[in-house]
């Protein structure tokens, strides 16, 4: 028989002001194996926890039932406090009075009433718990890194300077992301490349960092500390190791007319390529779609021009199996491309850009070589139309609901740089509000209105009509009330922030979760800001959500340091609340296997003795360091022998026998 | 396949063409048209103020015998497929005002909004499909260049039309294809042409249709295609620039062989 003490909590008036707290620790004192039962004002408080620990010790208690605030808020709290009274830590029960009793009520009778059947539910269950042991495993110390973009550098960098080796998977043929196609940063105007180009070489060069490009993730097992990860080289056809990334195969591929990604089409590239002059690694790939060996068959002209003979016609695709003990989520976004805009016209006309084909267009590196000149006809445009919120904050199907939130610091820049580059080109923009919160922002922005004259409508664009050779906008200006019709020499779109398309499936993959706009979701969104709920997979920069550069990097460390963290550690307790099958009543049939969705049950041949009988029985075995306790299993099995430790069927029928009593 | 027809007055009238073009093209498409009994006109606008609801009486008397009939009810005129089209939805979503809607008319059956609203125009996509009427188009149009004009009411409001995105419809589109014709895409093919205007201000509706025609121009459109009356009258009258506007239908009988039958 157990012992039980059971402690209500007020929570101030949280709990008290709906709950008669006295009536429930009177009502609960007959319950079976109760033998004290009192309130006090705060239980987590220092207070609160010396009584529990005292009335253990006092009353030789075997187990205590605490009714106060959610598990997810206390449990941890409270199970310290009862080990450190000599208590089995899940020899304790939480019934929650305050989120799902006090706080959803408002009258006090009702509430008491709940209150005290949710403490009789704790009880019951208490009296068959039993003591649990938390198993061990072990921490491989190496982090994996998705993604190479400037999340994804800063997060390696920093784990890599705390002595822990890293490699960093990207899908593209070098790293540095989004942020290597960006010509200046807000607020301070610096180059981005700049900037940029010595992390990814400090990342290249650390001995701790190991990049894998050209690759991808291909499949995740295992689970926090001790994941399995296979990586997928893409051939590239040029061998790394004997390219010197001299460009001559490039300047002799007669295949030039691909479209160049890294300028956003704006310009072509050749079949065999390197992205752009600082790319890391320096080393060509083939673009097999455009490679006129691979298409007929004959060329091979950059196997000829190459000194090195590091061209690989013959090049396979790689499979690398690796363990790690974290997976940092660097994923990163991309824009929205607008072809369902078409109000806009950026289908049928060349002029109407998006905002990162504006970077390109006005970057030194770019196909204009930073002259700003308009794609149709190749002269300077003299009137600019800046059109925010492309698919951000729109209720139609086509729009995203969210804030992109970098837009309008960005169109602010893109309307300055023009300016200060060519005063003579009048510049407006078109915005449903101005948000710049961050610091130097609004002083940003204010000076593009004051200093540099740039002409900001509230009110959106409704048409973009093309007019001999040059543009119409039809738009709406909100203050004054006015339909106007502007004319412009070129549309630059603020298209939304959309997370990479391969968020979805990595996801999957990684048990991690995301949410309706495929963004990755935080364990928790204010306390947890860089932890996915699955332990061990750690999110950083715009996966997460929508982030400039200076907060991408801010998340990107604060991940790094979790990483640390759980690096440093040799060994993991793992949660012993987890799910073993009755090897005398599983008849092997794999349901559970079928439902679980971390891969943790295994089936294997084994004699066991049923009642005297010896034979060996096809049964299912939990590992129990994958099981994650979601209990999946436990009500698939038809047999009933799959069971929950510390949340078993039985004890999950005693709650509910109390509560309906 | 059976509907449920609503043709409205003015395909009655002045856009008699409109309707019996449909009604003809559907035979030969094996679809039946049947007009339903005694409707009224569906007032030609659909109000939005809350508490009007003597002007979407008959649109609901409407949609109460489509059901009643047991078909879909078809439109064909864009105004009143709006009208229409949107008081079902109110007779869906809007408790306050399926209430007072069916007290006011006492009918044997409370409406409830059962009936489906269906343009031809959907019919033509969904149910015989563009590829179908590909192979039943005997003179194909080929050569023709077309401007697929959408106006504003057929799309929008889109969440409610359901008919297209109103931004970047391709169904007109579509249908000049299987007509054998090409479609030119011009800026203002989903604007305004000022039709509701033309009586109290003239000269926007002017400004309006002559944009519409414009624009056709400039993108070197033969002509125009419609499925509203209201737009095909201002487009042609209005507009200070000319272009010939069609109805869709009567380019669907003439590509399916049938436009001297009528």
């Amino acid at each position: 028989m157990q012992k039980i003490g059971v402690f209500v909590c007020w929570c101030g008036s949280n709990i008290a002001a709906t709950v008669d707290v006295a009536a429930v620790a009177e009502a609960v004192k007959g319950e079976p194996g109760v033998v004290f039962a009192t309130d006090y004002q705060y239980m987590c408080s220092e207070g609160g926890q010396s009584l529990i620990k005292e009335t253990i010790k006092e009353q030789g208690l075997t187990g205590v039932v605490i009714c106060s605030c959610s598990p997810r808020m206390h449990e941890a709290t409270f199970r310290k406090t009862v080990e450190a009274a000599g208590i089995n830590p899940y020899m304790l029960e939480i019934a929650n009075i305050r989120e799902q009793c006090s706080w959803i009520h408002k009258n006090k009778e009702e509430g008491t009433e709940k209150a005290i059947i949710l403490a009789k539910a704790a009880v019951a269950k208490l009296n068959l718990n039993t003591p649990l042991i938390a198993g061990e495993s072990r921490v491989v110390k190496r982090a994996l890194v998705i993604g190479g973009g400037i999340a994804g550098i800063q997060t390696a960098l920093d784990i890599a300077e705390a002595g822990y080796e890293v490699d960093i998977v990207e899908k593209q043929p070098t790293i540095g992301g989004k942020m290597t196609q960006i010509d200046k940063t807000f607020p301070t105007l610096d180059c981005a490349a700049c900037i940029l180009t010595p992390k990814m070489v400090d990342a290249a060069q650390s001995e701790k960092i190991n990049i894998y490009s050209y690759s991808e993730v291909e499949k995740v097992s295992g689970f926090v500390g001790n994941f399995s990860v296979t990586i997928k080289k893409k051939p590239r056809y040029v061998n790394s190791d004997l390219c010197t990334g001299c460009g001559a195969c490039m300047e002799k591929c007669p295949s030039k007319k691909t479209p160049n990604e890294f300028n956003m089409g704006l310009d072509n590239r050749t079949a065999i390529y390197i992205p752009f002059a600082q790319a890391i690694p320096k080393v060509p790939v083939i673009d097999t779609a455009a490679c006129l060996h691979f298409k007929t068959g004959k060329c091979g002209i950059c196997q000829k021009t190459c000194s090195a003979n590091a061209i690989d016609f013959d090049q396979k695709e790689e499979l690398i199996t690796k363990e790690y003990g974290a997976i940092v989520v660097a994923t990163g976004f991309n824009p929205l491309k607008p072809t369902k805009f078409d109000e806009y016209q950026y289908n049928q006309c060349a002029d109407v850009v998006t905002s990162l084909e504006f970077e390109r267009l006005m970057n030194a590196a770019g196909p204009t070589k930073g002259v700003l000149l308009r794609p149709s006809d190749q002269s300077h445009p003299k009137k600019i139309v800046f059109v925010q919120c492309v698919g951000s904050r729109g209720q139609s199907c086509r729009d995203h609901s969210y804030c992109s939130k970098i837009c309008c610091m960005y169109t602010a820049k893109h309307a300055m740089l023009v300016r200060d580059k060519y005063p003579d080109t009048d510049v407006t923009v078109f915005y449903i509000d101005v948000r710049t919160p961050g610091k130097n922002f609004d002083e940003f922005y204010r000076r593009a209105v004051e200093e540099y004259g740039v002409h900001y409508i509230k009110g959106m664009v409704g048409k973009v009509e093309q007019v001999d050779g040059s543009l119409k906008v039809q738009a709406s200006d909100l203050l004054s009330n006015d339909q106007m019709v502007l004319d412009a020499d070129m549309v630059v779109l603020a298209t939304a922030v959309e997370p990479d398309p391969t968020a979805k499936s990595l996801a999957t993959m990684l048990t991690a979760s995301i949410d309706t706009n495929n963004f990755f979701t935080e364990a928790h969104p204010k306390l947890r800001p860089v932890e996915s709920p699955t332990a061990g997979v750690y999110l950083s920069g715009v996966c997460q959500g929508p982030k400039d550069i200076p907060e991408t990097v801010a998340q990107g460390s604060a991940c790094a340091a979790k990483v640390i963290g759980l690096l440093a550690k040799d060994k993991l307790l793992s949660n012993p609340c987890v799910a073993h099958s009755d090897e005398l009543l599983c008849n092997g049939c794999s349901t559970c296997a079928n439902v679980c969705a971390y891969g943790a049950i295994d089936y294997v041949d084994k004699e066991v003795n049923d009642h005297g009988k010896r034979e060996v029985r096809h049964i299912a075995v939990v590992n129990e360091a994958v099981c994650q306790g979601c209990g999946a299993c436990t009500v698939t099995c038809p047999s009933g022998a799959m069971d929950l430790k510390g949340f078993a069927n039985r004890q999950i029928m005693a709650e509910v026998d109390a509560i309906c009593k | 396949m059976k509907y449920s027809y609503y043709p409205g007055c003015t395909l009655k009238t002045k856009a008699k063409e409109l309707s019996d073009y449909a009604v003809a093209a559907a035979k030969v498409l094996g679809v039946e048209l049947e007009e339903i009994k005694d409707w009224q006109c569906c007032g030609g606008v659909y109000s939005t103020s809350k508490d009007e609801i003597a002007s979407k009486l008959s649109s609901v008397r409407a949609l109460a015998q489509a059901r009643d009939e047991g078909h879909d009810l078809m439109t064909l005129c864009s105004a009143c497929h709006n009208v229409i089209k949107r008081v079902n939805e109110d007779m869906r979503g809007d408790e306050n005002f399926r209430t007072k809607a069916n007290n006011y008319m006492a009918p044997d059956m409370e409406y409830h909004g059962e009936a489906n609203v269906v343009h031809y125009l959907e019919m033509l996509r969904d149910v015989v499909g563009f590829d179908e009427i590909k192979k039943k188009v005997v003179n194909p149009l080929t050569g023709r260049k077309i401007g697929a004009y959408y106006g504003c009411l057929l799309l929008r409001p889109g969440k409610v039309m359901e008919f297209d995105d109103p931004e970047n419809p391709q169904i007109l589109e579509d249908f000049i294809r299987a007509i054998g014709a090409t479609p030119v895409l011009f800026e203002q093919r989903n604007e305004c042409c000022g039709g509701y205007m033309t009586l109290n201000d003239k000269e926007l509706a002017q400004k309006r249709s002559t944009a519409v025609v414009d624009s056709a121009v400039r993108n070197e459109a033969d002509c125009l295609i419609t499925a509203c009356p209201l737009c095909r009258y201002n487009l042609e009258v209005n507009s200070e620039t000319k272009l010939p506007v069609i109805y869709f239908t009567e380019l669907l009988a003439e590509a399916l062989g049938i436009k001297e039958v009528k």
